[in-house]
């Protein structure tokens, strides 16, 4: 379980979120929503550790983030964070088997090397796998970015947006993967989506920010409704209900 | 390669010798083991080392257009040698190498901190503004130099040249040397930290460590290539280029034959100075600059859209 306990947030004195509490239960996906600049990203990098908490504390199960080293932080919790943009030009394999640092860290050995393998076919990155970053499509580096969070093989997994650059293809299959490792591997996913209605298609749970504040959450149901898009979202798009699910009508 | 140009090194210089006066004639002997090797060990180490700590230094500056010798490291270390000169004059080659050796990581620690702020959506800005900060320093210790009346003492390391290269005067480069090799041994943690600092924390690196023990390691190759040889600039900044483009940026599989590529470099372009104009020597450093300068308007040219 992921425990946020009245955290605030401050960016040169620009105050960022206010007093967020929250609790993410083990298992499943939880999808952040929001506006752009409502938090999302600040919020999952608190949680990720890669920016300072200062007001307010944060467990992941029984470790505290600013207490809990890096290093063991590494093999409990994985996180992608919303940029990916990597200057060093390595091949999609040696990506995908960086993941692996945390448990060997420099060593890997026979069990590393199937996880890699194991990444590689779940992603569909076989292929391209003797590819270079920056000679594929953008949505394949999405996914090897993926992929090396999975073989990172942590029971938490945080993506900021990881559907940048996805068509529906590939933002359906890396959704459906996302999935698969929620139900058949018992990962915890917390994953910040921009496209509402791939929340409520694929999470369990949605959490919706607003200006640094935690507007609505729960199952998509009872979260994604006009009154969020009016109020949160600042839009008078509809909300339709299609096979007991809710649609937004763009 | 290399095997066939270090040979080729130990015959040519001002004094012909054969291969019969290096077994038979104890003056050949004597030019041998007080010349040549170490000119040609002093070429390899500094070669190898040099290409090395660009590369390390691109890690850490995340930008593939930076090196040290011309960012502000080498103008340092040659700060750190007149500040030497100056207040101990008289004092041992130790310390004016230790002294180099810390302003050097002073001036390069300097260099991340003015460039931590430039967006990565302009990668151009970052070697720009190196070098800007390379001749500022450069500027500052002319002036100085100037003001004490030492001007052609700093001239001495502004240009690097082997021909002053003897047995006891070069031994400073394994220092270099050592450096290289032990960014080989971190080789993991420097590609992790090419994925950028998010990642690599996320990966559970110390990314502080890792950035200091790295420009430790480039601090002291650029401080002992100035104080020996003097600035031997761009050797730090193609063959990095080259080889990633090459075979990418894994460091455990690149560092190895980016330190081969800088020592072939070195050394062949060391003996082609001693031949071009025989019996008179251009320094390697005019060879490498020349040959840099435009090695590096090509890469310039070739990929300006992924320069970072
Ligand atoms: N480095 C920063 N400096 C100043 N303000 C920032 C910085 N990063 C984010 N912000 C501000 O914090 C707010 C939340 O940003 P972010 O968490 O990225 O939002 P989201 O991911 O929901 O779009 C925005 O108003 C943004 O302008
Ligand atoms: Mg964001």
């Amino acid at each position: 379980m992921i425990r946020v306990d009245q955290v605030s947030h401050q960016i040169g004195g620009a105050p960022i979120l206010h007093d967020i509490s929250l609790e993410i239960p083990k298992g499943g996906i939880t999808a952040l929503i929001g506006p752009n600049g409502a938090g999302k990203s600040t919020l999952l990098s608190l949680m990720a550790r890669l920016q300072v908490l200062r007001q307010g504390e944060i467990h992941i199960d029984d470790m505290q983030i600013g207490k809990v080293s890096d290093r063991v932080l590494a093999r409990h919790l994985a996180i992608m964070a919303q940029s990916t943009h990597v200057s060093a030009r390595l091949r999609v394999e040696e990506l995908v088997a960086f993941g692996r640092y945390p448990w060997h860290r420099g060593r890997p050995g026979p069990e590393d090397h199937a996880l890699v393998e194991a990444a590689i076919a779940r992603f569909g990155l076989g292929p391209m796998r003797a590819r270079f970053l920056d000679e594929i499509s953008g949505g394949q580096r999405q996914r090897a970015f993926v992929a090396m969070a999975f073989a990172q093989d942590t029971d938490y997994l945080l993506l900021d947006e990881p559907l940048n650059n996805l068509d529906i293809a590939g933002a359906r299959s890396l959704m459906r993967l996302l999935r698969q490792m929620a139900d058949e591997d018992g990962k915890t996913v917390v994953i910040v989506l921009h496209d509402i209605n791939y929340a409520a298609r694929f999470a369990d749970r949605i959490v919706a920010l607003h200006e640094g504040r935690v507007a609505a959450q729960g199952p998509a149901a009872e979260v994604v409704t006009d009154a969020l898009l009016r109020d949160v979202f600042g839009t008078d798009a509809e909300v339709s209900v299609i096979d007991g699910q809710p649609v937004v009508l763009v | 390669m290399l095997g066939p140009l270090a040979v080729l090194s130990l015959f040519i210089g001002a004094v012909p010798v054969s291969l019969g006066g290096f077994l038979h004639d104890p003056e050949g002997q004597q030019l041998l083991l007080v010349s040549r090797i170490p000119r040609t060990l002093a070429a390899i180490l500094a070669g190898a080392a040099l290409a090395v700590s660009g590369q390390i230094m691109q890690i850490l500056a995340r930008n593939r257009f930076v090196e040290p010798m011309t960012a502000g490291a080498g103008q340092s270390a040659a700060m750190g040698i007149l500040i030497a000169a100056m207040l101990f004059p008289a004092t041992a080659i130790w310390a004016k190498m230790s002294i180099a050796a810390l302003t050097t990581l002073a001036g390069s620690l300097g260099l991340l901190l003015i460039l931590r702020p430039l967006p990565p959506t302009l990668p151009l800005l970052v070697p720009l503004v190196a070098l800007i900060y390379g001749g500022l320093i450069d500027g500052l210790v002319t002036f100085i130099a100037f003001q004490a009346d030492m001007l052609q003492y700093v001239g001495t390391w502004m240009t690097g040249e082997l021909s002053g290269v003897l047995a006891g005067r070069y031994e400073l480069l394994w220092l270099a040397g050592g450096a290289a090799a032990a960014c080989w041994i971190i080789a993991d943690r420097l590609t992790v930290m090419s994925l950028g600092e998010d990642a690599a924390r996320g990966l559970g690196l110390n990314t502080k460590l890792v950035t200091g023990a790295g420009l430790v390691a480039v601090s002291i190759t650029t401080a002992m290539v100035v104080v020996t040889l003097g600035a031997i600039p761009f050797v730090g900044l193609i063959v990095p280029n080259i080889v990633a483009r090459r075979m990418g940026d894994n460091l455990r599989r690149a560092i190895p034959v980016t330190a081969l590529s800088g020592a072939v470099l070195v050394l062949g372009t060391d003996i082609l100075g001693r031949v071009l104009r025989a019996p008179y020597e251009i320094p390697v450093s005019t060879l490498v600059g020349l040959l840099g300068a435009a090695v590096f308007l090509y890469l310039l040219y070739r990929e300006p859209a992924r320069a970072a």
